[in-house]
This record gives C-alpha cells, sequence and structure tokens, in this order.
C-alpha cells in the first residue's frame, strides 16, 4: 500500500533555515539524504521530491476564458508544503514510522524539529466486485 | 529495438524457470543464478529478434547464464562465495527434473520468512521470467525500488538458509498454501479496472493465470491448485464487462453477459466440476463454484442465490473469515430477503476484524437500500466511498450515494 507524507514547514521555519550555522544546514541535510538513501535500499520509496521556497509559489486561477491567472501567495497562509515521499509498505504502522523519523529531522543545535507530517493513502487499492 | 514475437516471448518465459533451476543446481547460489539467469533473458530478448531463436533456445540460455555465473565466482568480489561454491561441487548434483524446478522455485520464493510484497516481485521474476522493470510497472514504482525489494527477498531466503530442494512432507503442503496465496495476490493485483493509467496492470492476471496453469500441469490432482486455476478463470471472463469505457465499475448485477469471455468460463466450471469430485474440498474450490454460479445465470435474475447461500454456508464452516461472513450476509439478503442480510451485518460489527473497512459499510449500504431505507442507505455508501483505497470503486460509491439522494429527492 502507498501513501503520501507531506511536510509542511511553518513559513518561519522555512526562511529560518538559512540563518541556522552552517554545520546545522549541513547535518540536516545529510539527515534528509541519509533517509532516501535508506528507503531506496529497503525497496520502499516510490518517489520523493523537495518544493522551492514559498516565497516563489504563486496561486493559478482560470480567468474568464480559461486562461492562467496568477497571484501571489498570501502573507497570512503559514504553512506551506515544503517536500513529500511517497512510499510503499506493508501496513500504514510502517509509513507512521518512516514519517516519525522524517519529523525528528534535526534543526538548529541538531535538536529535533518534530515537524508535523500529514499521512495520507494513496488510491491504488485494486477495485472489488459489487453484486 | 526490434522485440520479439509472441510466440518467442511465451517460449522464453516457459524456459526461465528450468534453466534457473538447472543454474541454481549447479551452482548452489540461488541469488547470484537467479541474477544471471535474468541477464541472459535480456540477452535473448535483445539477439533472438536480430539472430533467430536458436536450435536449442534451453541450451542457449543456460550457456549464457552458466556464463555470467563463471564471470561471477571469477570476480574479485566473489572470492569468498567461489570457495564455497567449489567446497560445494563435492556434493553429488541432484538429478535434473526441470518439472519439479518449477515448482522448487515458487516454494522457494514462498518461503514464509518473506513479506507478500517481497514474494510477489521475486515470483514474477525467477518464475514468471518478468524483468524488474516490468514488474516495477506492474506495481507503480521505480524499477530501484523494485530491484532493491528483489535483492533484499533473495538476502532473506539466503540468511533463512533454505536449501534449493523440495520440501516434504507437512511443510510442502503448508508451502503449496503460501504458492497459492502469493499467485492469488498477483491475480488479485491485475484484476483491476481495464482502462485509465492501470491497463497495464491487466497482465498480471494473465500471468497470475500462466504461473497456476503451471501448477496445476505439474500437479494435476491436487483439487485446490485446480480450484484456484479455476477461479481465476470464471474471475477473469468477466474482465470486459467489469468496467465502463471510462474505467467506471460496473456491478455484476449490470454488466453485460454477452461480453464475458465463455471460452474461459466453459474451461473454468470443467476444472471445478473435476476438482470438486474428487471430494477434498477447499476455499479455493468453493469460491471458484460460486463464480460458476455467478458466470452460468444467463441474466442477473437467474442467479441460483440458493446454491450460492449453500456454498458460502460450506465456506464458512471451513475458514474464520469475516469476509466470507460478509459475503454470506450478501447471499442471505438475497435469498431471505434484506432484512436478515442486516441482522447478520450485526454480528461482523460485534466481531469487529473489519471495522473501519469499506466493504463493510458498502453491502450495509447495499441491503439498506434494497429494504428501502434510503437515508441510511446514502449515508453508508458515502462511508464507504471515504474508505476505499480505490479510485474506480470511490466513484461508484459516491455515484450511488447521489443517484440514491435523486430519487429520494423526486
Amino acid at each position: 500500500m502507498k501513501y503520501i507524507l507531506m511536510m509542511s514547514h511553518r513559513k518561519s521555519q522555512t526562511e529560518g533555515i538559512a540563518t541556522w550555522p552552517h554545520k546545522d544546514i549541513q547535518a540536516h541535510i545529510a539527515f534528509m539524504m541519509g533517509l532516501n538513501k535508506d528507503l531506496r535500499a529497503s525497496g520502499e520509496l516510490v518517489s520523493a521530491e523537495g518544493l522551492a521556497f514559498p516565497d516563489q509559489a504563486v496561486l493559478v486561477r482560470a480567468g474568464k476564458n480559461g486562461e492562467p491567472v496568477t497571484d501571489g501567495v498570501f502573507p497570512e497562509t503559514k504553512e506551506f508544503l515544503a517536500g513529500y515521499w511517497i512510499v510503499d509498505v506493508e501496513s500504514p504502522e510502517q509509513a507512521y514510522a518512516i514519517a516519525a523519523r522524517a519529523s525528528a529531522a534535526p534543526g538548529p543545535g541538531g535538536a529535533p524539529l518534530n515537524m508535523a507530517i500529514e499521512v495520507r493513502q494513496v488510491m491504488s487499492g485494486p477495485p472489488e466486485e459489487f453484486v | 529495438m526490434i522485440a520479439l514475437d509472441a510466440s518467442a516471448e511465451h517460449l522464453l518465459r516457459e524456459l526461465a524457470p528450468q534453466v534457473l533451476g538447472v543454474v541454481v543446481r549447479r551452482y548452489r547460489d540461488f541469488a547470484a543464478a537467479e541474477d544471471a539467469v535474468q541477464e541472459a533473458l535480456v540477452a535473448a530478448a535483445l539477439q533472438w529478434p536480430r539472430e533467430g531463436i536458436p536450435g536449442n533456445p534451453r541450451a542457449w540460455l543456460i550457456q549464457v547464464a552458466n556464463r555470467r555465473m563463471t564471470d561471477f565466482l571469477r570476480s574479485e568480489l566473489a572470492r569468498r562465495r567461489r570457495e564455497a561454491a567449489v567446497a560445494q561441487e563435492a556434493v553429488a548434483p541432484g538429478v535434473e527434473n526441470e518439472e519439479d524446478d518449477t515448482l522448487v522455485l515458487l516454494y522457494m520464493c514462498c518461503h514464509p520468512a518473506l513479506t507478500p510484497s517481497s514474494t510477489v516481485a521475486l515470483t514474477l521474476r525467477a518464475v514468471g521470467g518478468l524483468t524488474t522493470a516490468e514488474i516495477a510497472s506492474a506495481f507503480l514504482v521505480p524499477e530501484a525500488t523494485m530491484a532493491q525489494r528483489i535483492s533484499r527477498a533473495k538476502q532473506s531466503i539466503k540468511t533463512s538458509g533454505v536449501p534449493f530442494q523440495m520440501p516434504t512432507g507437512q511443510e510442502r503442503a503448508e508451502r503449496l498454501r503460501s504458492v497459492l496465496h502469493a499467485l492469488y495476490l498477483i491475480f488479485n493485483e491485475g484484476y483491476t479496472s481495464s482502462a485509465g493509467p492501470h491497463l497495464h496492470r491487466c497482465e498480471l492476471s494473465v500471468e497470475a493465470i500462466r504461473l497456476t496453469r503451471l501448477v496445476h500441469q505439474r500437479l494435476p490432482d491436487d483439487p485446490e491448485v485446480a480450484g484456484l486455476l479455476a477461479l481465476m478463470l470464471l474471475t477473469d471472463a468477466r474482465r470486459a464487462a467489469r468496467s465502463g469505457p471510462d474505467g467506471e465499475l460496473i456491478p455484476l448485477t449490470k454488466q453485460d453477459r454477452t461480453r464475458w469471455d465463455q471460452g474461459q468460463i466453459a474451461e473454468g466450471v470443467a476444472l471445478i466440476s473435476a476438482a470438486l469430485s474428487r471430494g477434498s474440498i477447499g476455499a479455493y474450490q468453493l469460491q471458484a463454484a460460486i463464480a460458476a454460479v455467478h458466470d452460468e445465470a444467463p441474466r442477473a435474475e437467474d442467479t441460483d442465490w440458493p446454491q450460492i447461500l449453500a456454498l458460502y454456508d460450506l465456506l464458512r464452516r471451513m475458514a474464520d473469515n469475516p469476509m466470507v461472513m460478509l459475503n454470506h450476509a450478501v447471499a442471505v439478503a438475497m435469498v431471505h430477503g434484506p432484512a436478515a442480510g442486516l441482522e447478520l451485518l450485526k454480528a461482523l460489527d460485534a466481531d469487529g476484524r473489519l471495522a473501519g473497512h469499506h466493504r463493510l459499510d458498502a453491502v450495509r449500504a447495499h441491503l439498506l437500500e434494497l429494504a428501502g431505507d434510503h437515508q441510511a442507505a446514502i449515508a453508508h455508501y458515502q462511508i464507504a466511498a471515504g474508505r476505499t483505497t480505490s479510485i474506480p470503486e470511490r466513484n461508484y460509491l459516491t455515484t450511488q450515494a447521489a443517484r440514491l439522494r435523486e430519487c429520494t429527492e423526486s
């Protein structure tokens, strides 16, 4: 069964990473790369992507003739999707365990960030026959 | 690149487990032999279309795989393995028996040390002769991920120390059950909507049928093997009618039965009739018998529900399985009315094993609708829609709720 693990950052957190000490940033990056490497090695990783910082995000809606109308991101939005993993595991508990590991990624001073990771199942089950 | 034609492809896949059996026997290293045979299969797929199929394709594949094994054994990294292999060569080689090799390989791939997804992946590669890329695309995961899964599965087999030989006695019966379960899982994974992004997954059910046929050829007197093959054929026979042009789910009662594959139905019915007459009844045979009753009804309203109910009664006594209890409740509703079926669902609520499972809500919604309680039916269709993990199924359940809402309002 496949799950998506969505990692959200508070806006302050994302901007804050640039202010971390160099070695803490490196430890954070190494942690994430190590996590991805392990997921690949265990045969569980379907995909993993990090997203550009939210200051580059735009909201798009269709205009009158279906043309894209873009809008800047509203400053009051506090949480942004920072990246996601899709994993293929045997049980929801395994997905939660991976999410917990990602959540504890090191932040400033090496302390765990304990980020909220939203875990949702990807719709990939085979349908059954209904009478 | 020129591709292999269907008959060459079939030949290659048929030979894959036989060649692997020979190479494993010679070198006694399943993991390495499996890699070598995979390389030989890939080499054949590249060379045969250009150069033609060799006079003795089996010998050709064995030779190429042996060369790969030799390269592997010579390599610096494998020095220790080579010493081990040389030491083991003193052991008298077992008698080659291609027929048995396919079974032995299946027993190995379905070792209890492996997780279901590893079992399925390894079976498809080592016995089915599919490439890692093909298996990855069938399960919609990257090739590297599938490669890792297969390599870890082989590692587990190695660690477990299971020898490449036919298990005996009680163990053999248990392993055969695991094999049949793995084949059933492959079939189910493939038995899905025949439209949209999952199109290629159909090949998994075709592959499951092919592999089950191989087992049936080798164990023609085992009624459960015949039962599983019959169940697959009788279920797969409905595939074309099972979904609409946009991949939407069509329930059994609404299917265009002229689109059912009569050839498959005839074969499945013959298989299950012969198996049942042997008198050793098992769960696959009973499920096949139920599928046969559905398939033999020219119209939905001709379905012999009392017979289906009798079969579910037997099945229920054979295995304590909540899904069987649920289907039994549907059969009871069809024979004795929806109230009787709904009454049985209460026992399932108390049982708890299906708590939160969409199927329980979907059945409850259906029975409530039959009982005329549309409001409650709508609510349960919606709960079921929220719980399923299949998009065609969610669309179907949401549509059921909407349809009922509209006919309640008007």
